[in-house]
């Protein structure tokens, strides 16, 4: 079962139409909400009146900010506050603990930013109300760059802090100064990372209601971890977290973005008590592009140096990031930057400081990739830049710095986020390369070269840290029909994790996959759970349920040897059906031996569970390590800046494959998100923090005339940390695009000495780079 | 002269069956036929015409629901997700291929493109690359990257000859 | 994203039409395609307290040839409807062409030859084919009728010449002339987006064998499109090589003012329009010689 590419069993209802979502929802008496959202980047909230709203028809409450502080503390996320002392001690983190009010109270600091919550009787009425409630400003000075944030004398987003700085760590290794010194050759560069929304199509959303029977608060959210929203709900409405269900509808993709808990998620709830009937609301796209997080936002001042022979001898990055108004997840992204700087490449000098700043702007937080795209965009540059000034070809540099697959375990001797040491566990990086260059193919495009278009070829490579804990958990049931379930804490958004879950259950109980079921997230069906972030599912929810489907399997031939009274060694479990060896008179399926298990058997063993069942918490160790090439083949029109991308090329190591169709779309699914960022999406405040781009029509999602030819190939060394030798996957398309796609417009456009620091790279941008009006 | 927001009485064929429900004027078709009519197969994304979850057939044509009012439907014949499987149950050559093809990740675009898809391949059995991209480009997709899409759509065109 | 309230109102005749954008007392609009409107309407950035649906107005589902060779297009005519029609491709192929690149088939399907033309967009398509096809415009209010050059209706940002209680009734696009060229070059972000910059050009010859008439005309450059008066006088006489077409993308590049946005800067497009000039001379000639 595992490597097949079984079709997805999760197709069939979406595809006619009856999937779930979270505004198809319908509960009987529900009413909506919506948000009264600042306009200003930072102002003072003088007065807010909502007389008129609450008179409005229809209108059943309206909640400002102090009520919402009379009701609920701010936000605070554990994740921000947990550093372990590992990390402590190798990076002297500061992480300002960084408290968000639900609704702005005396002041609004992001465009975007909740102030009022308005229950009516649906979408249309609360949005005629919102436009009665009067709110009067203080416009206050905003700042929107972060470099411009950490200034002694910028605006304060948050004026008892006394600066702006919300995070800063910093990491020495070796004498990066005599190091240099001592190199042949040094680049140093600026390399920005420009402001991304993951925009999945379907927006954020909650619906929350109080069952009458039993008092249990009913929450279903379009989030990817039910289980941490259970717990921040128990925390913030002061209930006992076994009151409160948090399901995951079926989920229209996510990225990161709604793995965030934001003030939504628990003020519908909090209406919802105080109202005492369903409360839907359902975010819409403005909202989504102004309040729902961000991503990257990231400028790297790196210096790298080599000898003449090509070998990268030191490295220095200054990282300043932007966390948007509030910084609410600590460490979790430029923590990444920081560990996936150095990629797959042997370099002993290292000395890295990171300094995040909270600016007047949307929130940053995890978009696929989530800090190692931004890191990856600086070092692939450098690697290239270095290459242009030591004449040597940017995929042989690659090659001469290389950690060599015979190094595997290789210390990095840096400490990963979760504490742990940073090995790289496996994955032959020179092969990656190789594959990947193998399948370029330029020759077939040059044809397209004529005296305004130049066609060009770009490199990036990355590492990914992947199935970080701190666990999962699942269990495996099989019930009197012969049907399995899995439960698990994972959810999914897409991700087909109903088929490969149910493969790594089927390649243990050897049953065919339709007669399992998966069911995922829901905060009642296992009592912890984590969530699916972090390309973390396979590896560790996989792994709870192959831990809990081998128990199940041991539980299904102890029993089936007392139906049959034959020792269990002498059994064997194929395809749904159990034998004596060398017997083939003798049958058992699935269901005979759960249904034997029944309390109204008389035979039943005596002090047998009543079902086959086991659950299991799989806690990894360090995370794994999957890898990847990208390389992008673009030709560019030097006459208006236009650039096609002719082909794009992915030769990746996720470890063993459990399903080949579904590895491939979410490699390139992530690909495309970053060929969007690269290319056409870039999130733009002006210089008073006013949100320019606040719809499609102004943030460019591409579409299917911008997708590539795409050319996929497999390296996969699988993993020795987990017993199912996978790696995860989720992210790893998102990591290279930038970095490839930009490398291949300066191979393309060498001869005019161009220099790309920074996406997207428009017509307008590529035009003004070969013109001289762009650094 | 109606007064402003009266509602009206919107009489509509939807995937072969004849309804009639009331809705006031600003009432958005996607709004219409998910919340009135509870078929909430057809999803909203943007609301602002660029991503083209919302689309439908109108009399056979591709439109975006929520670019529409539902009284702008009112004696027109629809077909949403809901109607694209024949009456036994069968699912349409171009949803069959988006299954084989992996051409769905978490399924929110894929009502709208299952509508364009069938519009484009009924107007056009035989599309260039050219004409197939430019029918495609104006449905939005974030999960799989459109090659499985495409390559879905070119199963369904053979199979739909 | 709900739109405010508004009365709806469904006419089946023009006169009945015009009966009610006549309405002094509210801010009553025309509903053709709404593939512009609607979406201000979510927004909330257009709040009309009245809507004229001319859905059902037969009389202005118009798409025929006239007795003069002119194709006439009434305000109900969809955009989908010209691309399906064979006379319009033959007759008429740039139209055929620009139209082809105006958002995608589902916005065809519903949007509106005369509502793109009524809305005037700067970068839009149909405003630019207009000018550069030199169509007439007929426009209808309750104290009668007028017809104006295309030149004259569009006026700046989404404002054409419609006083209060018009509505554009129909637009004509003159009979297709023989032994003339056109083309349209049009540079967006992605497929089907609005232009970065578009340039539209249409060369007749002269016995001579040199270009005797030019008209080109350039969009997203400023509030309307513009014809090039400069471009267009450089270009008589001389036949569509490169070095007119340079010398075109000059004067171009020189008349344009363009402002810069989040898309693109002023500079570059000016450039860009210069550029996309000299290639729309060079493919019109060449489609002239053939």
């Amino acid at each position: 079962m595992i490597g097949r590419a079984v079709p997805r069993v999760e197709d069939e209802r979406l595809l006619r139409g009856q999937g779930r979502y979270l505004d198809d929802l319908h509960l009987e008496g529900a009413v909506e909400a919506a948000f009264l959202r600042s306009a200003h980047a930072h102002a003072r909230v003088v007065s807010l009146d909502a007389t008129a709203a609450l008179a409005h028809p229809g209108v059943l409450a309206v909640i400002d900010g102090v009520a919402a502080a009379a009701r609920l503390e701010p936000l605070v996320f554990d994740i921000a506050r947990i550093v372990p002392e590992t990390v402590q001690r190798a990076t002297n983190p500061m992480v300002r603990v960084h408290p968000m009010p639900v609704l702005a109270l005396d002041r609004v600091t992001y465009v975007g930013q909740p102030l009022a919550m308005i229950v009516a009787r649906d979408r249309y009425v609360a949005e005629d109300a919102m436009e009665l409630i009067e709110v009067e400003f203080e416009i206050l000075p905003a700042v929107v760059d972060a470099e411009a944030a950490l200034e002694p004398d910028a605006a304060l987003v948050e004026p008892a802090w006394g600066d702006n700085l919300a995070i800063s760590f910093a990491f020495t290794r070796g004498d990066v100064e005599a190091a240099l010194a001592a190199c042949d050759v040094v680049v140093e560069e600026r390399f920005r990372s420009h402001r991304q929304s993951a925009s999945p199509i379907e927006t954020r959303g909650v619906v929350a209601s109080l069952d009458p029977q039993d008092g249990t608060l009913l929450v279903w959210s379009s989030t990817q971890v039910p289980h941490m929203l259970r717990d921040l709900l128990a925390r913030a409405l002061r209930r006992d977290p076994d009151s409160i269900r948090v399901r995951a509808p079926d989920v229209g993709g996510a990225f990161g973005l709604k793995h965030s808990s934001y003030p939504e998620d628990v003020l519908v709830p909090l209406a919802a008590l105080e109202l005492g009937c369903p409360v839907k609301w359902v975010e819409d796209r403005a909202e989504h592009l102004a309040a729902s997080t961000h991503g990257r936002d990231q400028v790297h001042h790196i210096t790298i140096g080599a000898s003449r022979a090509g070998r990268i001898l030191a490295v220095r990055d200054h990282v300043v990031m932007n966390a948007g108004a509030f910084n609410i997840l600590g460490l979790v992204v430029p923590y990444n930057s920081f560990t996936h700087l150095l990629g797959p490449y042997d370099v002993d000098a290292l000395d890295v400081d990171v300094r995040v700043a909270v600016t007047n702007t949307g929130i940053v937080a995890p978009y696929r990739g989530a800090g190692r795209p931004e890191a990856v965009f600086a070092m692939e540059r450098a690697v290239d830049c270095l290459a242009r000034r030591l004449e040597i070809d940017p995929v042989e540099l690659r090659a001469r710095n290389l950690i060599a697959p015979e190094a595997m375990p290789y210390d990095t001797g840096i400490v990963y986020r979760d504490g742990n040491q940073q090995i790289y566990d496996s994955g032959d990086y020179p092969q990656l390369l190789r594959s990947a260059r193998e399948l370029v193919h330029a020759e077939r495009f040059a044809g397209r070269r004529d005296e305004r278009t130049r066609v060009g070829v770009g490199f990036a490579m990355y590492t990914e840290g992947t199935g970080v804990g701190p666990f999962e958990s699942a269990r495996v049931r099989v019930d009197a029909t012969g049907r399995v379930t899995v439960y698990t804490g994972a959810s999914s958004q897409g991700q087909g994790h109903r088929t490969t879950l149910a493969q790594i259950a089927a390649e243990t109980l050897d049953v065919a996959i339709e007669s399992i079921e998966v069911v995922g997230g829901d905060s009642a069906a296992v009592t912890h759970g984590f969530g699916t972030l972090a390309s973390r599912t396979l590896v560790v929810a996989g792994n709870a349920v192959a831990e809990a489907a081998i128990v199940v399997r041991e539980q299904l031939l102890d029993v089936a040897s007392a139906m049959l009274d034959t020792p269990p060694e002498e059994l064997e479990l194929n395809e749904g059906m159990i034998r004596v060896r060398g017997r083939r008179d003798v049958t058992l399926t699935l269901g005979d031996v759960a249904a034997f298990l029944s309390p109204f058997n008389p035979q039943r063993p005596p002090g047998a569970p009543a079902q086959l069942e086991a659950g299991s918490v799989y806690r990894p160790g360090p995370v794994t390590w999957a890898a990847g090439v990208h390389a992008a083949v673009v030709a560019v029109d030097v006459t208006t800046g236009a650039l096609e991308l002719l082909r794009f090329v992915i030769a990746h190591d996720c470890g063993r494959v459990v399903n080949p169709a579904i590895a491939d779309g979410q490699i390139m699914g992530g690909v495309m998100q970053g060929i969007g960022g690269a290319l056409y999406e870039k999130i733009v405040y002006d210089e008073v923090g006013q949100l320019l781009t606040g719809s499609f029509m102004d943030y460019t999602l591409p579409t299917a005339a911008e997708a590539p030819e795409f050319a996929v190939t497999h390296v996969d060394v699988p993993s020795p940390l987990n017993a199912l030798g996978v790696k995860g996957l989720g992210e790893g398309g998102a990591i290279g695009p930038a970095a490839a796609i930009a490398n291949a417009v300066e191979d393309a456009l060498a001869d005019l000495g161009v220099i790309v620091r920074e996406g997207p790279l428009t017509p307008a941008r590529i035009h003004a780079l070969i013109h001289g009006r762009a650094t | 002269m109606s007064e402003t927001g009266e509602r009206r009485t919107v009489r509509i064929c939807v995937n072969g069956t004849d309804m009639l429900a009331e809705a006031e004027p600003r009432l958005l078709l996607s709004d219409f036929l998910r919340h009135t009519l509870s078929l909430t197969g057809t999803h909203v994304g943007c609301e602002h015409g660029v991503c083209g979850a919302c689309t439908v057939l109108l009399d056979g044509e591709p439109v975006r629901s929520c670019l529409m009012f539902a009284v702008q439907a009112d004696g027109g014949e629809l077909t949403t997700v809901e109607g694209l499987a024949d009456p036994h149950g069968e699912l349409h050559a171009v949803q069959q291929a988006f299954h084989e093809l992996h051409g769905m990740q978490c399924g929110f675009c894929t009502p709208g493109f299952l509508l364009s898809l069938v519009a484009t391949l009924r107007s056009n059995p035989e599309p260039s690359d050219d004409e197939l991209l430019d029918s495609l480009s104006g449905n939005l997709c974030r999960c799989t990257g459109y090659a499985n899409i495409i390559a879905a759509a070119r199963l369904a065109q053979e199979r739909m000859r | 994203m709900k739109p405010a309230r508004f009365a709806y109102h469904a006419p089946e005749t023009l006169a009945e039409t015009l009966d009610l954008l006549a309405d002094a007392d509210r801010d009553v609009r025309v509903l053709a395609g709404g593939q512009s409107l609607v979406p201000m309407m979510n927004f909330r950035l257009a709040v009309p307290e009245a809507l004229v649906d001319i859905g059902r107005v037969a009389e202005l589902r118009v798409l025929r040839v006239e007795d003069g060779g002119e194709l006439r297009v009434g305000a109900g005519t969809r955009q989908a409807e010209l691309l399906r029609d064979g006379r319009v491709a033959a007759g008429w192929p740039l139209l055929a062409e620009g139209v082809r690149h105006v958002g995608h088939p589902q916005i065809r399907s519903r949007g509106t030859v005369c509502g793109s033309l009524a809305h005037n967009d700067p970068t839009a398509e149909l405003p630019a084919l207009a000018l550069a096809l030199g169509a007439r415009l007929t426009v209808a209010g309750s104290a009668g009728r007028r017809e104006l050059d295309a030149e004259a209706f569009f006026v700046s940002y989404y404002e054409v010449a419609l006083e209060p209680g018009e509505m554009l009734v129909s637009a004509a696009f003159p009979a297709p002339r023989p032994g003339s060229g056109w083309s349209f070059q049009e540079l967006a972000r992605r497929r089907g987006d609005f232009a970065l910059i578009g340039a539209v050009c249409v060369l007749r010859a002269g016995d001579d064998g040199r270009i005797g008439s030019a008209r080109l005309v350039i969009f997203g450059a400023g509030g309307r499109p513009l014809r090039v008066d400069a471009a267009e006088q450089a270009l008589l006489g001389t036949v569509g090589d490169r070095v007119t077409a340079a010398e075109v993308a000059r004067l171009v590049a020189d008349t344009v003012q363009p402002l810069s946005d989040i898309h693109a800067s002023a500079e570059y497009r000016r450039a860009l329009a210069g550029e996309l000039a000299a290639r729309c001379v060079l493919e019109a000639w060449e489609r002239c010689a053939r």
